[in-house]
């Protein structure tokens, strides 16, 4: 049963005197309609638009909260060509986005001239017990001749205020690299911390992110 | 509410499923949901291709990969593959996202294919699918394709059918991400 957010659009948090009164969908209140918050919980949180931007962060709003984070990142634009689009995350109180990483990475790919097409894990992005970025792509194609290409896709952090636990991350991009190629990316691995994760940060590997959003939402809580 | 329904198409005996509406600048990312798809005739595969705003024919340009995981129901075969029979190098085809449906009555298609900023007129446009159905040999078939629509115009209609024969029945829902 969610939540009750407003009652005829007053908060609930001003409306003290009603705690403890349990209220179901269709009832009403002397009279009135009670508002219930939304079941699904697909909240956004807030998002960050580069432009020409050296990294992307998100420092506020990953807490208890919610159970699973997303992060939609859209048309991410290097301002460099052949650079990675990657992130790092901070534990609580800590600094440098140099979290304890182990990590897989697999992509299929295809060219535009059909040349070549296949499905492969990618040993050189993956991480075992490593404190780097963590690569949600290959190299893109980011400079003059390419400013239609782009990667988009959706990284899923899972239960980052975990205290007890690892923390589990999956990530699916698609992305178009200089050959000019499509490349469909899955990458996955935990966080091998038990402290609570409370910052993110993305960015390329060299240079800026030219233009993109990153956009995160809060999906649940149990 | 970030995800909203927008429309949903119901297939009664239907040749295609098209979206001619809802898909503009509202939102960054569409997901477009099947629920029970199901082919009047077997073997067939499911697909969609999109129109360019102000065209028509359902013929954009697509680059795309496709690879899935197989298991039969007798157990004997197991496997991960790249299908380099159904993906498109610069081809302007109806895309494929199923193999070979199975059509008997209980057997179906189910999955998720999203599509970011459809209405960018800088990039090209990604798109990506999970989709989950019966092959009909008895297979469960777990596809993963994933690509671009090689246009810097904005997309706004997009359609769904089987290679040959009727959509039976199914629904598709389409929802923004906002």
């Amino acid at each position: 049963m969610p939540d009750i957010s407003t009652i005829n659009g007053i908060d609930i948090t001003t409306l003290a005197s009603f705690g403890g009164v349990a209220f179901a969908d269709g009832q009403t209140l002397d009279g009135q309609n009670v508002a219930l918050a939304p079941s699904d919980t697909h909240t956004f949180i807030s998002s960050q638009t580069a432009s020409s931007s050296s990294s992307l962060s998100f420092t506020s709003g990953i807490d208890s909260t919610y159970d699973v984070y997303e992060f939609h990142f859209i048309n991410m634009h290097p301002a460099t060509n052949s650079v990675l689009f990657e992130f790092q995350v901070n534990a609580v109180g800590q600094t440098g986005f140099n979290e304890t990483i182990t990590s897989t990475f697999f992509r299929a790919y295809h060219l535009e001239n059909g040349g070549s097409a296949g499905l492969g894990y990618r040993t050189s992005y993956d991480q075992a017990q490593g404190t780097g970025y963590q690569e949600l792509t290959e190299n893109l194609a980011g400079s003059t001749g390419f400013d239609d290409s782009s990667a988009s896709g959706v990284l899923t952090l899972y239960a980052p205020s975990s205290t007890t636990y690892a923390k589990h991350f999956t990530s699916r991009g698609n992305w178009m690299a200089a050959s000019p190629v499509t490349v469909d990316t899955f990458v996955s691995g935990y966080i091998n911390t038990t402290s609570a994760i409370d910052e993110i940060d993305f960015k390329m590997s060299s240079g800026n992110i030219d233009a993109g959003e990153i956009r995160m939402y809060g999906v649940a809580t149990s | 509410m970030a995800k909203t329904l927008i429309a949903t198409a119901t297939a009664s005996s239907s040749s295609s499923l098209s979206f001619t509406s809802g898909i503009d600048s509202t939102y960054d990312v569409y997901e477009f949901h099947f629920v029970n798809i199901h082919p009047q005739t077997s073997g067939q595969y499911f697909q969609f291709q999109v129109n360019a705003a102000g065209q028509s024919g359902f013929n954009e340009t697509m680059t795309t990969s496709f690879f899935r995981a197989r298991h039969n129901e007798s157990g004997s075969t197991a496997s991960l593959d790249y299908e380099g029979g159904f993906d498109q190098a610069q081809g302007t085809a109806y895309q494929t996202i199923g193999l070979w449906g199975g059509a008997n009555a209980d057997e179906n298609l189910a999955g998720v294919l999203t599509l970011y900023a459809p209405s960018s007129t800088t990039y090209v446009k990604h798109f990506q699918t999970t989709i989950i159905h019966n092959q009909s040999s008895n297979y469960a078939f777990n596809n993963f394709i994933a690509g671009y629509i090689n246009t810097t115009s904005a997309i706004d209609e997009i359609s769904f059918k089987y290679s040959s024969g009727n959509i039976d029945a199914g629904t598709i829902k389409m929802f923004g991400v906002s």
